[in-house]
C-alpha cells in the first residue's frame, strides 16, 4: 500500500523528528509529561482511597457505579469541558481530564485487590498483634500488589492512549501528527502518527507488566510472553 | 473584557438547532447499533471456534489485547487511507473494539455451562447443533448480554473519537462548539446526550436480556424464598 511507505518515509525524515514546534520528539515529550502528571494526580487520590475502603471494606457499590459512570463519560467530552472553564484550553485541562479517567481503574482495582485478600491471613496478622496500619500495609499491601498494578497499568495505558485525543480540542502530545495529518489530506503523516502512538501505548503496556513482576513480593513467575516452556523432566 | 454570555446550559440553543441535533443523534445510534450488532454476529464464530480449539483461541486473544491498546485516534487513523473520510471508517474501527469485549465475553459465556448439563443433554440425545441452540447458547446468555451491555456503553462512548474523519455523532456537536470559539452551549448538550443515550441504550439491552431469559428471574426468587426459608427452619 502507497499510503504505508508515505509513512515509513515519513518517520524516515529526520527533520520530522526534530523539527522545533511540532516534531515528534518535541510531541513526544508533550505526551509524556501529560501522561505521567494525569497517572500520578490519580495515583495520589485513588491509591488511599482505594486501600482505605479496601482496608475497610466499606464503598464496594461506591467503586462499581463509579467505574460503570467513568466508562459511559466520552473521554472527548471530558476534555473539552475542562478546556472551556476558566482553566482554559492547554496542558492543564488535558491532565485534569486524564487523571478522571485514571483514577477508576486505580480505585475498582485496589479495592477489589485488598477484599479478596484471604480473610485468614487477615486474622493471623491480627492475632500476631499487628496494628491497623501494620496489617494493611504489611499483610494485605503486598498480596494486593499485582492487582493494585493490573490498575495502574490499565490506567497508564489507557491515559497514554487518550492523550492523542487533546489534539482534537487544540492541545499538545502525539495526535497532533494525526490531526495535522488530516488537515493536510497526507495520509503518509496520519498512518505514521498512529504508528507512533499505538508504539508507544503497547510499550507502556510492556513497560508496565514489567514494572508488575519487579514490584510483586514473593517467588517470581516471569510475565507471560518471556517465560521459557516448561520442559518435562527427563524420566 | 466584554465577552457576550456564554451559558453552560441553554434550552434556546437546544430549540434552536433541534434538527442538527437529532441528525447527530441519529447517525451516533446507527453506527453504535450497527457496531454491537456486526460485531456480535462475528463474535459468536469466532467464540465457538475458540472455545474448540487452544490453537485458534490464543492469538485470538492476544491479538484482541492488541487491539484494544491501540488509540482509538491511531485506530481511526490507519483505517481512513483504505475508506477515507466516511461513516465506514469509524463504523470498523468500532467493530474492532467491540470484538474485543465481546469474543471475550461470548467465550466465558461458553465456557460457564456446567459439564454436567452438557452431559445429561447428549445422553437425552441432543446432537452438536440441538445442544449448541437449546442448551448451550440459552445457559451463556446472561453472559452474553453482559458484554454487549459493556460493549454498547463504551461504543457509544467512542463514536465521539469519529469527529476526526467528521462522522462523530454527538462528538461533532462538542468538537464543533469548541472550534467556535469556545460556545459551550453544544459541548455540554454534546456530553450530556452521549451519557443519556449510553444510559438508554444499555438499559434496553439490559431489558431485552431480561426478556429473553424469563429463568433466570424465577430461579433467583425460588432461591430467595428458598433461603428464606432455611433461615426460618435456622431461627
Amino acid at each position: 500500500m502507497n499510503v504505508f511507505g508515505d509513512a515509513v518515509l515519513f518517520l524516515n525524515d529526520p527533520f520530522n523528528w526534530t523539527r522545533p514546534g511540532n516534531g515528534i520528539l518535541v510531541l513526544l515529550v508533550q505526551h509524556l509529561q501529560i501522561s505521567g502528571a494525569a497517572v500520578a494526580l490519580a495515583l495520589v487520590v485513588a491509591l488511599p482511597l482505594g486501600i482505605w475502603l479496601g482496608h475497610t471494606g466499606r464503598g464496594g457499590a461506591f467503586t462499581v457505579a463509579l467505574s460503570n459512570v467513568g466508562r459511559a463519560v466520552p473521554t472527548l467530552a471530558l476534555l473539552t469541558l475542562f478546556a472551556v472553564t476558566p482553566i482554559g484550553f492547554g496542558p492543564e485541562a488535558t491532565t485534569l481530564a486524564l487523571a478522571l479517567f485514571a483514577v477508576p481503574p486505580v480505585l475498582t482495582n485496589t479495592y477489589v485487590g485488598f477484599r479478596q485478600v484471604d480473610r485468614d491471613v487477615v486474622e493471623a496478622a491480627r492475632a500476631m498483634g499487628m496494628t491497623g496500619r501494620q496489617v494493611t500495609f504489611r499483610a494485605e499491601l503486598p498480596l494486593a500488589v499485582p492487582l493494585v498494578m493490573t490498575g495502574v497499568r490499565t490506567a497508564a495505558v489507557q491515559v497514554v492512549a487518550t492523550a492523542t485525543l487533546a489534539a482534537l480540542v487544540a492541545g499538545g502530545g502525539l495526535g497532533r501528527i494525526i490531526n495535522l495529518g488530516f488537515g493536510q489530506q497526507d495520509y503518509g503523516q496520519v498512518v505514521a502518527g498512529a504508528i507512533v502512538v499505538a508504539a508507544l501505548a503497547v510499550l507502556t503496556e510492556a513497560v508496565f507488566v514489567v514494572l508488575s513482576w519487579v514490584l510483586t513480593p514473593g517467588p517470581r513467575t516471569l510475565p507471560g510472553f518471556l517465560r521459557p516452556r516448561r520442559r518435562r523432566a527427563a524420566a | 473584557m466584554n465577552a457576550a454570555p456564554n451559558p453552560w446550559i441553554d434550552p434556546s440553543y437546544v430549540v434552536d438547532n433541534w434538527d442538527t441535533i437529532l441528525s447527530y443523534t441519529t447517525q451516533h445510534v446507527r453506527l453504535t447499533v450497527l457496531a454491537v450488532v456486526i460485531g456480535s454476529l462475528l463474535a459468536l464464530p469466532m467464540a465457538l471456534v475458540a472455545r474448540r480449539s487452544r490453537w485458534f483461541s490464543g492469538p485470538v486473544l492476544g491479538l484482541s489485547t492488541l487491539v484494544y491498546t491501540i488509540p482509538s485516534l491511531a485506530m481511526f487513523a490507519f483505517i481512513a487511507p483504505f475508506t477515507g473520510l466516511s461513516e465506514t471508517t469509524v463504523l470498523v474501527g468500532l467493530v474492532l473494539y467491540s470484538l474485543v469485549v465481546l469474543v471475550r465475553n461470548f467465550l466465558a459465556g461458553l465456557q460457564s455451562v456446567p459439564a454436567d448439563v452438557v452431559e445429561a443433554a447428549r445422553g437425552m440425545g441432543y446432537g452438536r447443533g440441538r445442544l449448541l441452540l437449546r442448551v448451550e447458547l440459552p445457559l451463556a446468555l446472561p453472559s452474553f448480554v453482559a458484554g454487549i451491555r459493556i460493549a454498547t456503553v463504551s461504543t457509544v462512548a467512542l463514536v465521539t473519537v469519529g469527529v476526526i474523519v467528521g462522522q462523530g455523532g454527538l462528538g461533532q456537536l462538542i468538537v464543533g462548539g469548541f472550534n467556535a470559539n469556545f460556545y459551550r452551549a453544544p459541548i455540554v448538550a454534546g456530553a450530556v446526550g452521549c451519557v443519556v443515550l449510553a444510559l438508554l441504550l444499555d438499559a434496553v439491552v439490559a431489558l431485552v436480556g431480561r426478556l429473553a431469559t424469563p429463568w433466570t428471574r424465577t430461579t433467583s426468587r425460588r432461591r430467595a424464598g428458598r433461603r428464606a426459608a432455611t433461615a426460618g427452619s435456622a431461627a
